[in-house]
C-alpha cells in the first residue's frame, strides 16, 4: 500500500464517531463571522449594523486577490462589528448577526436533487467557486479559487482528493464521504473540469474500508477518478506527504508548490462545497464537524452553520466533561487551543475536541537525550532537536541553514520526544524569525 | 656529566632560535592599532551587553577612536564620569543625554489580572505571545515568562513570584535597552531617570475598549481621558483607549495619579503625601493599587522628607525591593 | 470547569515515551547476559554487579545533591545502567574498590562532570572501565575462567581468554589455536572474559528485545558486527593460519556488548541513521586495528571513545536525506 517514505509516527486513531450518522445541529441565536477565516487578506465587510441579511447573502467582500468572500449562514440582521477571539486565540474582527428564522436567498436550490451537469465555462466555474467564498475545508483554508489558477508555468497533471483524515478523532470527511458520495464525484469532475485535466485520484486511509469500497463502486462507472487507499500514518494527509504517496513525487522546499510537481490537491469538503456552490449556486455557510473526545457523553459529526459558538455543538455532545484539560479546533496533532467557548465556527473548523486534563498537560521538559526519535519521526526529514536548539539560541542563520522552512507543523517530533520537550514551540518561533529575515531579505533585491 | 651539558646546550640553543623566531615574526606581523582602542577598552564595564548597538566592547571603542565625533556614542553600562573620560582620550566633545532608566509599564499581577487559562507551553515570552492572547483577558499584558530577565547582562530585573510581574532594580539598570527589545508586547520603556529617580507613568498598554480592559484587569487603563484634562503641561496624550505621558513633558506633578479612577498612573520615588493616607504607591512593582496602608515598605519610610539627601532614600528603596523579591 | 483550560499549541498529545520507559527496557534487555554472567562466573559476578550499580547509584545521588545542588536524577535509570554496563566491563575477581573507583570515574568524570545526562560526549561506562584499565593494568586484565555457579570472587582461578589466545595465534603461536573454545562455548558464553560479554547468545536476545520495544533501530549493532565480520574476514581469507574465522572474533570479547549496548548509547552516538552507520563502521575497522596491530588483546572500548569523540563531526556531516532535496 501506498504511503510516504520520510519519517512518520502511528497515533491511537480514537475514531469514535466514525459510525455516527451527520446530525443538523439547530440554528445559534447570534452568528459571529471573522473577518480572516482563510489564508490571504481579510475580507472587508459590505454590511453594516442593522441591515438584514438572508441566508446566503453576502457579508464580506474578499480583501484581495489571495481573499476570500464570507457570506451568512444566518436570517437576521447584523448586530455589531466587532472583536472576537477565535480559533487563532487573538482577538480578531468579525460580524455579528443576531438570528431571526431562517430566510434564505432565493437563488440558492434547496432541493435534494442530485444535479449531473453544468453548461458553466471553465473560468466560470472559477469564478462560480470565488463567489462562493471556498476555502480549502481540510483546516488550511487556502482560497480555493486560487488553487484552480496554478502559475502558467506549472504543468498540472493530477487532481488529487484529500480524504485521509489522519488526524485522530476527526470523522468529518468520512462521514461526507459515506452520506454525500454522488455529489463529491460530481464536484470532482466539476474541479477537473476547471482545471482542464481528466484525471483524478482520490486518497483514502485505509482505516476507512467502507469509504474506500463506497467510493470505488461510484468511481466503477466513472472514468478518469481512481481510489487509492493509502497506509494508515501520520501524517498521511499532509499535502506533501499525500503528493508523494499517489504520484511518488517529491515536492521541493518552499518557495516551490504541489503545482510544480503537476499535482492540485484539494479536500474531500472543499469538493462537496464546490458541488454545492456550482450546481446548487449555494455559498459556503455550513460544514460537517466532528464533536468529539474520550470523556465526551455524546461524542457525533454535526452539521453546523459557520458563525455557530462552539459552546452550542459542545452542549448538544454532552457539555463540557468535568476532567477536560483542553478545548481543541481540529485534530490532536494540528488543531488549535481554544481560549473558551465563545469561539465560532470557521470555514476551517473540521472538528472540535475535548483533552482530558491527564492527557493534555504538558509534562515538565527535560533535557534533550539525543536520542533521534524526533528525527526519525519527522516526514520532512529535518532535525527537530537542532532546529529548537538553534531557535532557543537565537542563531536564526543555522536554523535557515537547517530547512526549518520546510517544517509542516504536523507535531510528530513533539510527540514522540521522551524528555517532553517543546520542540514545536520553538520551531514555530524559528520559522517566524527567519520568515521575516527571508521576505526582508527578498523585498531588498 | 657531558651528556647533561649537551642537553642543556641542544635545548638553550632550541629555545633561544625559537624565541628569535618568535620575536621576529611578532614584528613583522604586528597588527597596528591605535593605543587609545586600549585605553578606552580599560575603562569599559566588559559587559559586551550591545546596549550601545555595537557587538561588544572592543567594537564600541574602536568606534570611538575611528568616528570624528562621539555623536551617537554612548555606553549605557558605565558611569557618566567614564564617558567623560573616554570622550578625553578621543579629544572629541560629548554631549550626554538625560539618564534612563527601564520601566515595566505594566501592574497585572495575579491579583489585578486574574488567570483564566493555564499557559503550559515553552516557557518564552516571544513564543507565548505568537501562539495566542494569554491566559488573561488582557491581550496586552505581561506574559511572566521573563524573557526580559534572561536578556539583562546586569542583572538588574528579576520576576516577582507573587505578582508574575518582572522588577527592575534601579540602582544596576543602566538603560542598555535589551529588556525593552525582548519583550514581545513592548511593556518596557526607557523612560527619563529625572531627579531622585522619581518618575510618573501609566502603568498599562492595554488598547481594549474601557469596558474589556476593566473587566480583565482592576487597574488597566480604560482610556477615559481624565488624566489628559488633569495634566497641565499637555504631557498625556489617549490613543487606542490607552493614555501615555510622554517623559519629556511630564513635570511629575501627579495630578494625573490623583485624578485617575482605575489608579493605573503610578508615581514612583516620591516621599508619601502630607495626608494621612498617602494615596501615591512608592515602590515599584505595586502589587495594590489601594491605599498605601497595606503597603508595608512606605509606611516603613514614612519619616522621609523632601530635605533628605538622594542618595539615602533611593538605597532604601532598592533595598525593599530586593526584600521583597 | 473544574479547572482552566491549558492553551499551549499542537501536538496536544504525545506518543506516552519517557526516559525511564527506555531504560527500563534497556536495563531488561541486559538481564540474559547478567542470568547468563551468574551461571558462567557464580558468586563474583553478583558482587561485582551488585557493587557497581550501588557505587554509581551513590555517587550520582552525592555529587547531583551536595556537589552540583540540583534534584536527584536517580530516577530516571541511567546511573542504573551506567552501573550495569560497567560492571559488564569488568572481570569477576575484580577488588570491590577497583569498581568503586571505576564507579566514580564513570558517574563523576564520564558523566556529571559535563553536565549530566544528555551532555556527555563519552559513554560513562566505557570512561570508568577505561581509567580503570589503565590505572590498574594486571587486575583488568586478567579473567577468571568459567566456573559454574562457584562461590570464589577474588580468589578465583583466572586463564587466557579466547581473545587472548586470537591475539597470540596471529602473533605467530599458531599452538593456541588448540586451547580456542569450540563456536558452541563462545556463542553460549561458557568462555572466560568479562562478566557481560561472554554470552553472545543471551547479548542477541537482549539486542532483539532492545528492537521490539523501539528503544534503538538495528544500524548501529549491524554495521559495528558486519564490518568487524567484513574485515577479520577479509585478513582470515589472506591468512587463514594467523588470522582466525571471522566467527570467533564475532563471539569474542566485548564486540557483542559493546555492539548492541555501549555503542547505542543515546547520547554519544550520532542522530541519523547515516551518520549512525559510518559510526558503526569507524566502531568496527578501530577494533580490528587495536585488535591484530595493537598491544591490547580487546579493542572494543578504544574504538567506541575515539568514534564518540567523532560523532559531533558525523552529526555536521550525515544530514537526514531531506523532503523534496533531489528534486531541488
Amino acid at each position: 500500500m501506498n504511503t510516504f517514505k520520510i519519517g512518520g509516527v502511528h497515533p491511537e486513531p480514537n475514531k469514535l464517531t466514525a459510525d455516527r450518522k451527520v446530525e443538523t445541529l439547530a440554528l445559534p441565536t447570534q452568528a459571529v463571522f471573522p473577518l480572516s477565516q482563510h489564508i490571504g487578506a481579510p475580507a472587508v465587510p459590505c454590511v453594516q449594523k442593522g441591515d438584514v441579511v438572508m441566508v446566503g447573502t453576502r457579508i464580506a467582500e474578499p480583501g484581495g486577490f489571495m481573499s476570500a468572500a464570507i457570506h451568512s449562514s444566518v436570517s437576521g440582521k447584523v448586530a455589531k462589528i466587532d472583536t472576537v477571539v477565535d480559533a487563532s486565540g487573538l482577538r480578531k474582527p468579525a460580524i455579528f448577526i443576531d438570528v431571526e428564522g431562517d430566510e434564505w436567498e432565493p437563488s440558492i436550490d434547496r432541493s435534494d436533487k442530485l444535479v449531473l451537469q453544468t453548461h458553466k465555462t471553465r473560468e466560470e466555474i472559477i469564478e462560480c467557486i470565488k463567489d462562493a467564498g471556498i476555502v480549502g475545508m481540510g483546516g488550511a483554508c487556502f482560497p480555493t479559487h486560487v488553487k484552480l489558477c496554478p502559475p502558467k508555468e506549472c504543468q498540472i497533471d493530477t487532481l488529487i482528493i484529500n480524504a485521509v483524515e489522519c488526524e485522530p478523532f476527526l470523522t468529518a470527511d468520512h462521514r461526507l464521504m459515506l452520506e454525500c458520495p454522488d455529489q463529491i464525484i460530481i464536484g470532482i469532475k466539476v474541479i477537473l473540469k476547471a482545471l482542464g485535466l481528466d484525471r483524478a485520484v482520490i486518497g483514502i486511509e485505509a482505516n476507512k474500508p467502507d469509504a474506500i469500497e463506497l467510493m470505488r463502486s461510484k468511481t466503477a462507472m466513472v472514468s478518469g477518478i481512481e481510489v487509492m487507499p493509502l497506509m494508515m500514518k501520520y501524517p498521511q494527509g499532509g499535502e506533501k506527504q499525500l503528493i508523494e504517496a499517489v504520484t511518488g513525487r517529491q515536492v521541493p522546499p518552499p518557495p516551490a508548490l504541489p503545482a510544480n510537481v503537476g499535482c492540485v490537491v484539494q479536500n474531500v469538503g472543499t469538493v462537496f462545497a464546490v458541488y454545492e456552490a456550482v450546481m446548487k449556486n449555494k455559498p459556503l455557510i455550513e460544514r460537517i464537524v466532528t464533536v468529539t473526545g474520550k470523556s465526551v457523553k455524546n461524542p457525533c459529526n454535526l452539521k453546523v452553520r459557520m458563525g455557530t459558538p462552539v459552546g452550542q455543538l459542545v452542549e448538544y455532545a454532552g457539555g463540557m466533561p468535568e476532567d477536560t484539560g483542553k478545548l481543541i479546533s481540529g485534530g490532536p496533532m494540528m488543531g488549535r487551543p481554544l481560549l473558551d467557548e465563545t469561539a465560532p465556527v470557521v470555514k476551517g473548523t473540521s472538528g472540535v475536541l475535548m483533552i482530558p486534563e491527564k492527557e493534555a498537560a504538558r509534562q515538565t521538559e527535560r533535557n534533550c537525550i539525543r536520542c533521534a526519535k524526533c528525527v526519525q519521526a519527522c516526514p520532512m526529514g529535518l532535525e527537530p532537536y537542532l532546529l529548537a536548539s538553534a531557535s532557543k539560541a537565537a542563531d536564526w542563520e543555522c536554523a535557515e541553514d537547517h530547512w526549518i522552512m520546510s517544517c509542516i507543523e504536523c507535531g510528530c517530533c513533539q510527540s514522540t520526544c521522551p524528555s517532553r520537550r517543546p520542540l514545536l514551540d520553538w520551531v514555530r518561533l524559528a520559522k517566524n524569525r527567519v520568515g521575516g529575515i527571508i521576505r526582508a531579505r527578498n523585498a531588498k533585491n | 656529566m657531558s651528556f647533561i651539558l649537551t642537553a642543556v646546550l641542544v635545548l638553550g640553543l632550541t629555545g633561544l632560535v625559537l624565541g628569535l623566531v618568535l620575536y621576529v615574526v611578532s614584528r613583522q606581523f604586528k597588527v597596528e592599532e591605535d593605543p587609545r582602542v586600549g585605553q578606552i577598552l580599560e575603562l569599559l564595564p566588559a559587559a559586551n551587553c550591545g546596549g550601545c548597538g555595537f557587538p561588544g566592547c572592543a567594537a564600541f571603542a574602536e568606534a570611538c577612536v575611528k568616528r570624528d565625533s562621539m555623536d551617537g556614542l554612548k555606553c549605557s553600562a558605565c558611569k557618566r564620569e567614564v564617558m567623560h573620560q573616554i570622550a578625553a582620550i578621543t579629544g572629541h566633545d560629548i554631549e550626554l543625554g538625560v539618564e534612563k532608566v527601564a520601566v515595566v509599564r505594566c501592574s497585572g499581577s495575579c491579583a489585578n489580572r486574574p488567570a483564566l487559562r493555564s499557559y503550559d507551553g515553552a516557557k518564552s515570552c516571544a513564543i507565548a505571545n505568537m501562539m495566542n492572547g494569554g491566559e488573561t483577558g488582557c491581550f496586552y499584558g505581561c506574559l511572566g515568562c521573563g524573557d526580559c530577565v534572561s536578556v539583562c547582562t546586569f542583572d538588574a530585573i528579576k520576576m516577582d513570584p507573587d505578582t508574575g510581574l518582572p522588577v527592575v532594580d534601579q540602582e544596576k539598570c543602566t538603560a542598555c535597552g535589551k529588556c525593552a527589545k525582548a519583550c514581545p508586547r513592548n511593556i518596557i520603556e526607557l523612560r527619563n531617570r529625572n531627579k531622585m529617580d522619581r518618575r510618573v507613568y501609566v502603568s498599562c498598554v492595554n488598547k481594549d475598549k474601557g469596558p474589556v480592559a476593566k473587566k480583565a484587569c482592576d487597574v488597566a487603563c480604560i482610556g477615559c481621558g481624565k488624566c489628559v484634562k488633569a495634566c497641565a503641561f499637555d504631557a498625556i496624550t489617549l490613543e487606542n483607549n490607552l493614555a501615555y505621558i510622554d517623559f519629556e513633558k511630564c513635570r511629575l506633578c501627579r495630578k494625573c495619579v490623583d485624578e485617575c479612577p482605575q489608579h493605573s498612573i503610578l508615581a514612583v520615588n516620591f516621599p508619601p503625601k502630607r495626608e494621612d493616607a498617602p494615596a501615591d504607591p512608592v515602590q515599584e512593582p505595586v502589587v495594590e493599587q489601594a491605599p498605601v496602608v497595606e503597603q508595608a515598605p512606605v509606611v516603613d519610610e514614612a519619616p522621609v522628607t523632601e530635605q533628605a539627601p538622594v542618595v539615602e532614600q533611593a538605597p532604601d528603596n532598592s533595598v525593599e525591593q530586593n526584600s521583597a523579591e | 470547569m473544574a479547572q482552566k483550560l491549558y492553551i499551549s499549541t499542537s501536538p496536544h498529545i504525545h506518543c506516552g515515551d519517557t526516559i525511564e520507559r527506555n531504560m527500563r527496557w534497556v536495563i531488561w534487555a541486559l538481564m540474559p547476559a547478567l542470568l547468563a554472567s551468574f551461571t558462567v562466573f557464580g558468586v563474583g559476578a553478583l558482587i561485582v554487579t551488585v557493587t557497581s550499580v550501588l557505587s554509581c547509584l551513590f555517587f550520582e545521588w552525592f555529587i547531583t545533591r551536595f556537589i552540583l545542588k540540583r534534584p536527584s536524577t536517580l530516577g530516571d535509570l541511567s546511573a542504573t545502567i551506567t552501573g550495569l554496563l560497567l560492571a559488564f566491563n569488568l572481570p569477576s575477581n575484580i577488588p570491590l574498590y577497583m569498581i568503586v573507583v571505576g564507579a566514580l570515574v564513570a558517574i563523576g568524570i564520564g558523566k556529571l562532570a559535563f553536565g549530566g545526562l544528555g551532555n556527555n560526549p563519552f559513554n560513562p561506562a566505557l570512561v570508568g572501565r577505561v581509567f580503570l584499565l589503565i590505572s590498574f593494568p594486571a587486575k583488568m586484565t586478567s579473567w577468571p575462567v568459567p566456573a559454574g555457579l562457584a562461590t570464589s570472587y577474588i580468589d578465583a582461578q583466572t586463564g587466557a581468554t579466547p581473545l587472548n589466545l586470537i591475539g597470540q595465534i596471529a602473533g605467530g603461536n599458531t599452538a593456541a589455536a588448540d586451547q580456542l573454545p569450540s563456536l558452541g562455548n563462545l556463542f553460549i558464553g561458557n568462555i572466560g572474559g568479562c562478566i557481560g560479554e561472554v554470552s553472545a547468545l543471551m547479548l542477541l536476545v537482549g539486542f532483539i528485545i532492545l528492537l521490539c520495544s523501539k528503544v534503538i533501530t538495528w544500524h548501529i549493532p549491524v554495521s559495528i558486527l558486519t564490518t568487524v565480520a567484513v574485515l577479520t574476514g577479509i585478513m582470515w581469507l589472506i591468512n587463514p593460519v594467523l588470522y582466525v574465522n571471522p566467527l570467533y572474533h564475532l563471539c569474542s570479547g566485548g564486540l557483542m556488548l559493546g555492539a548492541i549496548f555501549m555503542a547505542t548509547d543515546y547520547v554519544t552516538s550520532p542522530m541519523t541513521f547515516k551518520g549512525m552507520i559510518w559510526y558503526g563502521i569507524g566502531i568496527g575497522f578501530l577494533t580490528v586495528v587495536i585488535r591484530y596491530f595493537g598491544s591490547y588483546p580487546e579493542g572494543m572500548s578504544f574504538a567506541i571513545l575515539i568514534m564518540n569523540a567523532v560523532t559531533p563531526l558525523i552529526n555536521n556531516w550525515c544530514k537526514p536525506k531531506r523532503f523534496g532535496e533531489a528534486v531541488k
